[in-house]
């Protein structure tokens, strides 16, 4: 049995901070509703690429695939109150969980916030993930994560020195604060196990970020210093950096932290003759520039892959710049194995991503492709919510689902 | 400040013991926050992440790493060295009586000392064992070294980040690492709940390389449905349209930098829109941006010609305009957009002391309280706090050996002169 089976969610959410929360909770059993409307499809849905073969359509997205296998889909269009109010109600009734990550106040503008949903289901868990927070003055300001990286001081941190702030690729932050989203729910559940009481969580994505910065926001209000950016320098390491390798923009990052360290990188280099002078850590630093184009002067002649197990087995700290190609063949990766192939009927072939985490007695998913767009209605609101024929087809036809 | 009672957090009733290095430091710390007992087990004289700066008035020395207390606190702490075998019997007896162990070991290493999983769950079948390795527990990674450079460099996240033709980079404060014990917490609840529903525990395997698959998401998947290789673009954002075209993230403004992108969507449409608006109220909107029609803009189908089009005269726009400004502009339009913060910046965001964000605790022995960011969630019932700072090396000894696990004064003064403890 997967560990958390039996736990009913609803995801009154979109994108990632709210449903890929859902999908944790999924991938080990949980059943998850996420919750649509014709009317306001899932953005990632709508208008984020990529979809197969570069065709948009709202069954087409790879990223709605990588954050939603396992759900069921069902439609509920929330403009259409009071009847589709009461049916929300009604499904947060059947529910253990509810995730939403609207802008803060919207829920309680529909009649659903917490106090009303309370009325129906009382040891109700909610989780509001929002990007600055329930309250405050900035509550209201509603944001993606790939701009909040910036407010929470990521991208500052990120780039060469003197130039640019560099992007985090996506809404980077989005995914610390489902960490912190997906930990808080399961506290609770064990909470309300233990208590029988519910729970009404905030989670602020900006105050999760600042979580992973814990060391430089001290820094700060202690020694008044200002982190910066500095490429790939490290304060307690050098040479400490990624280095080219035999290819088309091919890398492979080497890291030395200790003086035997470096004596086995030295060794593996076959003892050049311009070592010697950077015997010293302190040598090491003073010298770093020199040292990395030394360095860069031997990496060129090996494949990346060749050189990390070179390196590794003489003791030296390695990696190889893994590209987005080389992901689904990472020998690591594939052993885990870290995605299950599953078919979709309009994507094809897809690679599901289980989670980061292996649990060895209760192994999770994915087992299910993510949802096709309102796949799940009549099964949903007929066999699990129990809504009778007549009643089922009256809020279809009213447009309530839909 | 803070309600200070780790009595009233939701996993109260739970031991952790915490044998991580920095790798698993946050896993523990979460926990912690949410109430649980949390030992900190470092070797006699204290952990190596002890000598990790920054450093209290930038004096190095193991008692005022701030690395240390930033990802530490909520924790006692006790010294043991689990190569002697008295030490593994101390460590038996405290394992007997845990829920967690949290451990970032090489795999196998804890085995050798007849401290693994499996020799230890023998007494204490309930047990949620945490494994937190860059790589996993097995597989041709599991014994490969890797700090956090390592990491982020196999997990994929380098090749998206730098300029292109120049070295893929990392974040400059490792953030692997955070990652990681943020995930490696989500494991040991999700076994937990399980643990408390059927009485079994388990082991939790967790890759820091999987983890970071995350942090970069969704860049892998245009490989895996169109075989197209998404690739660092400095500071633009891609694949947000199927032209292909790429977006300017961050523009040079008056004191640094501004995070704006011209999106789609509804919001995205919206925030355009009141920008041509704040544009115009300032005569520096051009005749076509006021014309745009952003009910029909669609960012999926937008051409990079169009891109460069509008951006040019937005980027001059924001060279008259500063990252305060900007961050109030942005919110009273209701604008998707931020200032690229510092970490000065971020102490002076009046969000953070309206939601009281900040915890000062307290550090007797420095004389001082120092200022910690606070919860990372609001519960409405039991509390997630930051209860205690940092535990100075072997600072529980006496009160969980002897006071908890029995052992006479005596007794622990032998370990300690065996250098056990």
């Amino acid at each position: 049995m997967q560990s958390l089976k039996g736990i009913k969610v609803v995801e009154f959410a979109a994108f990632a901070a709210g449903p890929v929360v859902g999908k944790h909770l999924a991938d080990h059993g949980a059943t998850v509703v996420h919750i649509e409307s014709q009317v306001r499809p899932d953005g990632f849905r709508a208008h984020y690429p990529p979809y197969k073969d570069n065709v948009h359509g709202l069954n087409r997205s790879g990223l709605f695939a990588l954050c939603n296998n396992d759900k069921l889909d069902i439609t509920l269009n929330l403009k259409k109150a009071p009847a589709a109010t009461e049916l929300a109600k009604k499904i947060a009734a059947w529910a253990d969980v509810v995730i939403e990550n609207f802008s803060p106040g919207t829920m309680a503008r529909l009649g659903l916030g917490y106090e009303a949903l309370q009325q129906v289901k009382p040891d109700l868990i909610m989780l509001s993930s929002s990007n600055l927070g329930q309250s405050g003055p900035h509550a209201h300001h509603a944001g993606f994560g790939s701009q909040l990286s910036s407010l929470a001081g990521f991208t500052h941190l990120t780039g060469y020195p003197g130039g640019s702030p560099q992007i985090l690729y996506g809404p980077y932050i989005d995914y610390i604060a489902v960490a912190y989203g997906a930990v808080a729910i399961l506290a609770a559940l064990d909470y309300r196990k233990r208590t029988g009481k519910g729970n009404y969580i905030d989670t602020a994505q900006y105050e999760t970020g600042l979580q992973y910065l814990a060391p430089i926001l001290l820094d700060y209000k202690v020694n008044g210093c200002v982190a910066e950016r500095n490429a790939n320098r490290d304060p307690q390491a050098a040479p400490h950096g990624a280095y080219p390798c035999k290819g088309d923009d091919r890398w492979c990052v080497i890291s030395v932290s200790s003086d035997d360290e470096w004596k086995a990188l030295v060794k593996a280099m076959k003892n050049p003759a311009w070592a010697k002078k950077f015997a010293s850590f302190d040598a090491r630093k003073a010298g770093e520039d020199e040292l990395d184009r030394l360095v860069g002067a031997w990496t060129i002649h090996f494949e990346p892959r060749e050189l990390m197990e070179t390196l590794q087995k003489a003791g030296v700290k390695a990696g190889v710049v893994n590209r987005m190609c080389d992901v689904y063949d990472d020998p690591q990766l594939k052993s885990r194995p870290q995605w299950i192939e599953l078919e979709h009927p309009e994507i094809g072939a897809m690679h599901y991503q289980r989670p980061p985490f292996l649990l060895t007695k209760t192994p999770p998913g994915p087992a299910k492709r993510d949802p096709l767009l309102a796949e799940h209605n009549e099964y949903f609101y007929r066999e699990l919510l129990g809504l009778g024929e007549a009643e089922y087809q009256k809020l279809v036809d009213e447009q309530v689902i839909f | 400040m803070g309600s200070a009672n780790r009595n009233e957090g939701l996993l109260s009733p739970f031991r952790v013991l915490d044998l991580t290095d920095e790798l698993g430091f946050l896993c523990g710390k979460i926990l912690g926050d949410l109430g649980a007992d949390v030992i900190k087990i470092e070797r006699p004289g204290g952990d190596p992440a002890r000598r990790l700066g920054p450093f209290y008035k930038d004096e190095p020395d193991p008692e005022k790493s701030l690395y240390w207390f930033g990802f530490n606190n909520n924790k006692r702490g006790v010294t043991l060295d689990l190569e002697k075998s008295e030490g593994q019997k101390l460590f038996a007896r405290l394992a007997a009586k845990a829920d967690f162990v949290l451990e970032t070991f090489t795999p196998s290493f804890l085995d050798k000392l007849k401290s693994g999983y499996a020799a230890l769950t023998k007494n204490n079948p309930k047990l949620v064992w945490v494994s937190i390795t860059p790589f996993g527990q097995s597989g041709p990674y599991s014994k490969f070294h890797a700090s956090d450079i390592e990491i982020m460099a196999l997990s994929g996240c380098m090749s998206l980040t730098g300029d292109p033709g120049r070295p893929p980079l990392r974040v400059t404060f490792p953030q692997s690492y955070s990652w990681t014990g943020s995930y490696a917490a989500m494991g040991a609840l999700t076994a937990h709940y399980h643990r408390q529903n059927t009485g079994e525990g388990q082991q939790v395997d967790v890759s820091a390389q999987a983890v970071m698959l995350w942090a970069f998401s969704h860049a892998h998947v245009f490989w895996d449905l169109n075989r197209h290789v998404e690739k660092r673009a400095g500071s633009f954002m891609t694949g947000r349209s199927i032209t292909g075209a790429k977006m300017r993230v961050f523009w040079p403004c008056k004191d640094g930098y501004l995070n704006f992108i011209i999106y789609g969507g509804e919001a995205g449409r919206r925030t355009n829109q009141a920008l041509v608006d704040w544009m115009n109220s300032k005569n520096m909107a051009p005749e076509f941006l006021k014309q745009k029609d952003w009910k029909t803009f669609d960012i999926a189908k937008v051409t990079q010609e169009e891109i460069d089009r509008m951006e040019e005269p937005i980027a001059e726009f924001f060279t008259t305009v500063t990252k305060a400004e900007f961050f109030k502009e942005v919110v009273k339009r209701e604008m998707l957009g931020y200032p690229v913060a510092s970490v000065k910046e971020i102490f002076e965001d009046p969000q953070h002391a309206a939601r009281d964000f900040w915890r000062e605790i307290e550090h007797p022995e420095l004389g001082v309280s120092l200022t910690y960011p606070g919860p990372f969630a609001r519960f409405s019932n039991g509390a997630c706090d930051v209860w205690r700072r940092a535990p100075l090396i072997g600072e529980h000894n006496e009160e969980i050996y002897c006071d908890e696990l029995g052992l006479t004064k005596a007794e622990l003064n032998k370990l300690k002169r065996e250098k056990v403890i």
